[in-house]
């Protein structure tokens, strides 16, 4: 090692390293085109010229070429060494004055303009670095370029101004080139093909070494083996010369790993379809038809257009796009006859979004039926159209034409009025469907799991988590296009399918830690630790580390502080654990990176040495300071000073917070005895938990007993039969029938329920509640229904059809009408069944009955997934006949003489149909039962509609916002029985990840309150949004349930006294940084 | 006279907008060093108090940064974090002051850009309102 001293800053440095390379990892900011770390230095620019005294002798030298062999001073920021770098800038100007890059970088350094004569009829922007020749030839060992002609003449030539033969097209040169003045295509000939970024959908290109996505876990870049110019050619390996941390192994080879293991889940999720280039929506041939995974990297923030919405051809703003739905999906030209189920949705939220972003932009969208069918998507598709104008146009769009001037997109369409018209947008968008993904053969064929007709994995049809192998599972779109609530579902039943089998070993394999005992430091004074880390070059690179230890050194408490290369890295983490032993430090405090990521990691090192983990802090110098103040050294140095001294602050207010364990009643109370929570109880049962399944009914069943036809061969009655039968023998479940929930106490782990039934009170223990309490059919008031027995209900005829009543056979027109009490002011919301159970019904009813004429009056058709191949386009074979009518204009009827006439407005015809038909049969909504008292019970909230509402829609949809409350069947909102069940097993699923702990755990940041400060105004009951603040009547003050707080701090935010505080953000803590950081 | 560089106090919470702040880091997206960030875990634990004493303290501006509307890690935090914050501009405009000083921005996880802007943002609005009075000290 050699001491330099630069600037007057003693730093070291290898011998014989370069002098800017050293400059460059400590922060100096000396300028550069021509040198790059992979290849050697050269010192063409002449930019990097610093003063260096060498035994007594100083010079003004390049320092990219500077070898350091013996102890020198160097001077990077003197006036002359600076007027000497701009005058090399004004040199390079004149000879490049058009070079936009040459001119950012000039005016970086301070240079306006040149002074001397500029070239002006140069046809290149090359600064003759020769970054590219030395580039093509040392590290690619290639050597396609070189220097031509000397002197004023010379420049980068191919030989012979021939294309070159030995070019890789690698694209390396025009990678390096500092003024972009070099293009691979004008070298080799052609356009290489630049490598997609397969994150942002084609739109931007990567690097053969690459983070995949900015969220990757872990985020670590990969190598792409097939583009990498090393596996290619045996060149490059220039990365490995800028890893400081010597991470790249380009050695590592695939690994096969042998586990054993009880079960398999299968999740490889999906493709999205491919829209074939060139087809008549003329998908990358006109550059302003995207597909709409495209379109939504564009919308994202942290997309390649940072979410401004631009088009591809010009870089303008449209003011019109359409999207075109059903690309893809419902389509037998490209053999996807099912209907994908998330497309409506997600466009019009790409439409809502984009109206948001840009005002005033118009957005159309071309559907043939709007599929909203979820929960609560009614209302936002709604919402598009009456808040944001988002414009709707029922009509498949055949083809797209393009304006050749303009890039303009022309599509034609039929309007309300069947009249042809031309509509131009500036984009459109292809809401592209789903298709199953590419590896699903080969993984099928390994794990001998048979596939459906369409390609996806084929499950039960009833339980769609199990394939055709036993013991192997599998969720989400690789068995049938769905959405993240229904993905998120599938894969909580597929964990508790998993785990029924291996139940009796859960955490054999896991093998505690144990940790010595706590240091009691409550007569300790504060004896703080700080460690200010470099992370290589990553804070030291742009911060005064040395600077800012000091600073640590002289604050109040501090025992001791140091800076440290990796703080995170075994040694230093050893490190600390001596420094707390040896200096008795009682409190840590880092300055790194993110306490998100890394704060974990030291507050283990803290209960290693026998420190209580919350007497540690930490600040970010990393993420929030040298990344991104780059350009302001002295101010980020500052900036690390204000925040370690923030951070110390805060430290020397930490006390300990102690976890305690609450003990976990392992069983479980299950609400209703429907299909979902005889499933649920199952799934709880068989993973080894106890359960009280109760039913305010006298027998089990619920809906389902009503419910007659399957839609294929399935049989619903043989389920059910199936289902009690498992329930009433399984040896972990208690059936209370005719049993409701009189009170309930507790929280989770111990709940304590009172259950009652008509001749006793029994109390029983439990550590979780599934609520599975179902829904009701709607009654009917609309349509004539009740006066003649001719209107009936559709599961009255399900009923019939099921029993072959012998008027079916004699039926000649029977009419449907859809939507009855669903998506009207009163419900406003779709009940997701009633599409598919119509049209099944009118297909078993054909079946029994070819000649009758089956007509459904729809207001779209809903027949998602699957079931559009199986239900709607078979029907539609079979002559089953669909019209339209609009919720505004509803098929009438009325009855004279005892005979039914329906009327309805023909769309196409333009005209109204008279029927007199011998049934007319209701497609009855869902309607949600009477919740409220059960829902105050257990203090979990109702919608507007009054069905429970989850936790979070997408990322907890079985869990209730309160802890140990679980949520399943037609409670959360109408579903088919599989999704019923799926829902059921996932609520299972997470009961046990509560059952399964030996004890719950308090967090470490939950609020306490100091009950003689209390004046018990209750203000922060009321915040609190996990009901885990109650009053206490006697006292008059009120007590935190540890268990449930989750930590938000909103209490302690509202309290007007201060009692209510939050641990590791106490007021003091907080107070006490904002004092520090403002003085 | 240097130029007035404003001072900035920030609460984000743990959840969105620290982890945005972060993702500006990652992505080297460059912002002005005037903020000091103090992480809370929700924007609804953000204290009347805290802005009021940083402003009186002479924070030249103070940022509340939350999950976008829906998105709260719990549930609601940042609609009582909007609330309040309507409280306290209302409580600075009685008092006279400037409740142009109080900036609160909904800043995902995914929106590192967003925040690099908004920092950039209150520095140049910060700049054309000048030093926050309050900071200044009597001068006996």
């Amino acid at each position: 090692m050699i001491n330099i001293s630069v600037d007057g800053k003693q730093i070291k440095a290898e011998k014989g390293e370069l002098l800017l390379d050293v400059l460059q990892r400590e922060g100096f900011r000396v300028p550069s085109l021509c040198h790059h770390k992979a290849v050697q230095p050269y010192a063409s620019c002449r930019l990097c010229l610093v003063e260096v005294t060498n035994r007594d002798i100083t010079s003004i030298t390049t320092s990219c070429n500077y070898k350091i062999e013996n102890e020198i001073e160097v001077i990077t920021g003197s006036k002359e060494v600076k007027d000497a770098q701009r005058m090399t800038m004004e040199l390079l100007l004149a000879r490049c004055p058009d070079s936009v890059e040459l001119k950012a970088y000039a005016e970086e350094m301070g240079v306006e303009k040149t002074r001397f004569k500029t070239r002006t009829s140069e046809e290149t922007n090359c600064i003759l670095c020769g970054l590219c020749v030395r580039v093509c030839q040392e590290v690619m060992n290639i050597g396609a370029i070189g220097f031509a002609n000397r002197g004023t003449g010379s420049k980068i030539s191919l030989p012979f101004e021939k294309y070159s033969e030995i070019c890789h097209s690698c694209g390396a040169c025009e990678f390096v080139c500092p003024t972009k003045c070099i293009e691979v295509e004008k070298i080799c000939g052609f356009k290489p093909q630049r490598i997609e970024s397969e994150f942002d959908a084609g739109l931007t290109s990567r690097g053969s070494i690459y983070i995949p996505f900015p969220q990757a876990v872990p985020n670590h870049p990969v190598i792409d083996k097939e583009r990498c110019m090393y596996y290619l050619a045996g060149s490059c390996k220039a990365c490995e010369k800028f890893c400081s941390a010597d991470a790249i192994l380009y050695d590592q080879k695939d690994e096969i790993l042998t586990k054993n293991v009880g079960s398999i889940i299968l999740s490889p999720g999906f493709d999205t379809y491919k829209a074939p280039e060139g087809d008549s929506y003329g998908y990358r041939i006109y550059p302003n038809v995207l597909t709409s995974i495209e379109f939504e990297r564009m919308l994202s923030a942290s997309g390649p257009t940072k979410g401004h919405i631009k088009r591809i051809s010009d870089g303008r703003v449209p003011e019109k796009i359409a999207w075109l739905q059903c690309v893809g999906s419902r389509d037998e030209s490209c053999d996807h006859t099912y209907c994908s189920s998330v497309c409506c949705m997600y466009a019009v939220k790409e439409a809502i979004i984009t109206k948001e972003h840009q005002p005033g932009v118009e957005t159309h969208i071309y559907f043939m039926d709007m599929r909203s069918f979820g929960k609560d998507f009614d209302k936002y598709y709604e919402r598009g159209k009456n808040e944001y104008g988002v414009v709707y146009r029922r009509c498949r769009i055949p083809q797209i034409t393009q304006n050749r001037e303009t890039k303009d997109l022309l599509i034609n369409y039929i309007d309300d009025d069947n009249k042809i018209k031309e509509e131009p947008y500036n984009m459109v968008v292809l809401s592209v469907g789903l298709q199953p993904c590419n590896a699903l053969g080969d993984l099928g064929k390994i794990l001998e799991v048979n596939l459906n007709q369409y390609g996806f994995i084929q499950t039960d049809p009833y339980f769609q988590t199990h394939t055709s192998k036993k013991g192997v599972y599998v969720s989400g779109s690789a068995t049938e296009p769905k959405d993240i609530p229904e993905s998120v579902t599938q894969a909580s039943a597929a964990a508790a399918d998993a785990v029924k089998f291996i139940s009796d070993v859960r955490g054999t394999e896991i093998t505690e830690k144990e940790y010595p005992a706590e240091r009691d430091i409550s007569n300790e004074l504060p004896r703080i630790g700080v460690i200010i880390c470099h992370c290589g070059i990553n804070i030291a690179g742009v911060i005064d580390v040395e600077k800012v230890v000091e600073a640590a050194k002289t604050l109040p408490y501090v025992e001791y502080a140091a800076d440290s290369l990796y703080t995170c890295s075994q040694d230093s983490l050893e490190n600390i654990k001596s420094k707390i032993k040896e200096f008795g430090l009682n409190r840590i405090m880092v300055a790194s990176c993110t306490p998100r990521t890394h704060e974990t990691l030291f507050q283990e090192t803290l209960r290693e040495a026998g420190l209580n983990p919350h007497l540690f802090d930490m600040v970010n110098i990393r993420d929030q300071n040298s990344w991104v103040h780059r350009d302001y050294p002295e101010r980020a140095t500052k900036k690390a000073i204000d925040l370690v001294k923030m951070g110390v602050a805060k430290a020397a207010e930490l006390k300990p917070v102690l976890h305690h364990k609450v003990s976990v009643n392992k069983s479980a109370l299950v609400i209703g005895g429907g299909i979902a929570g005889m499933n649920s109880a199952l799934s709880i049962a068989d993973q080894g938990f106890k359960v009280h399944l109760i039913e305010k009914e006298n027998e089990l069943g619920g809906n389902i007993r009503e419910i007659f036809l399957g839609i294929g061969e399935e049989d619903p009655q043989t389920l059910l039969k199936d289902t009690i039968k498992k329930v009433m023998h399984h040896p972990m479940i208690d059936v209370h029938t005719s049993t409701m929930l009189e009170d309930i106490s507790g929280y989770v782990g111990n709940f304590k329920s009172s259950l009652k039934n008509s001749e006793k009170s029994e109390t029983i223990q439990h550590g979780v509640v599934v609520v599975a309490t179902g829904a009701e059919p709607y009654e009917p008031t609309e349509f004539e229904y009740g006066k003649s027995p001719d209107i009936i209900k559709q599961r009255e005829l399900e009923k019939n059809l099921a029993e072959c009543k012998k008027y079916i056979s004699e039926l000649k027109e029977v009419v449907m009408i859809q939507c009855v009490g669903s998506r009207n002011d009163e419900h406003p919301y779709c009940s997701r069944v009633c599409c598919s159970n119509a049209i099944n019904n009118a297909l078993k009813l054909k079946k029994i009955n070819p000649g009758v004429s089956v007509y459904i009056l729809y207001r779209d058709i809903r027949t998602y997934g699957f079931r559009e191949d199986k239900l709607y386009r078979e029907a539609r074979k079979l002559g089953v006949l669909f019209i339209r009518y609009e919720k505004e204009r509803e098929p009438e009827v009325t009855i004279e003489n005892g005979e039914i006439s329906v009327r309805v407005l023909e769309r196409v015809l333009g005209e109204e149909i008279l029927f007199h038909p011998d049934k007319l049969v209701l497609s009855t909504g869902i309607v949600p039962i009477d919740n409220t008292t059960l829902a105050q019970q257990l203090k979990v909230p109702l919608n507007a509609e009054k069905f429970y509402i989850e936790a979070h829609m997408k990322l907890r949809p079985v869990d209730f916002s309160v802890d140990g409350i679980f949520l399943c069947g037609l409670a959360h909102s109408p579903r088919f029985i599989e999704e019923s069940i799926l829902q059921a097993k996932a609520a299972g699923s997470r009961a046990a990840t509560i059952l399964s702990k030996k004890h719950l755990e308090t967090r470490g940041n939950i609020a306490y309150v100091t009950s003689r400060n209390c004046a018990g105004c209750q203000l922060c009951v009321q915040v609190c949004p996990y009901e885990a603040i109650d009053f206490d009547d006697e006292k008059k003050i009120v007590v935190v349930n540890d268990i449930l707080c989750q930590g938000c701090g909103a209490c302690s935010a509202i309290c007007p006294s201060g009692t209510s505080q939050q641990n590791s953000f106490t007021k003091k803590q907080v107070i006490s940084m904002i004092d520090v950081c403002l003085t | 006279m240097e130029e007035f560089e404003p001072k900035i106090v920030g609460f984000l919470c743990n959840w969105c907008t620290y982890a945005g702040a972060d993702l500006a880091g990652t992505s080297r997206i460059q912002y002005p060093p005037n903020i000091r960030v103090i992480r809370l875990m929700c924007s609804g634990s953000v204290d009347s108090i805290y802005i009021m004493k940083a402003i009186l303290e002479g924070a030249d501006a103070v940022l509340i940064g939350g999950c976008h509307p829906g998105d709260c890690h719990y549930l609601n935090g940042n609609y009582k974090a909007r609330r309040k914050i309507v409280l306290v501009k209302n409580i600075l405009e009685t008092l006279g002051m400037e409740k142009e000083r109080i900036w609160i921005r909904w800043i995902s996880a995914s929106e590192g850009q967003k925040f690099a802007d908004t920092v950039r943002e209150i520095v140049e609005e910060t700049k054309k309102l000048g030093p926050n009075p309050v900071a200044q000290r009597w001068n006996i």
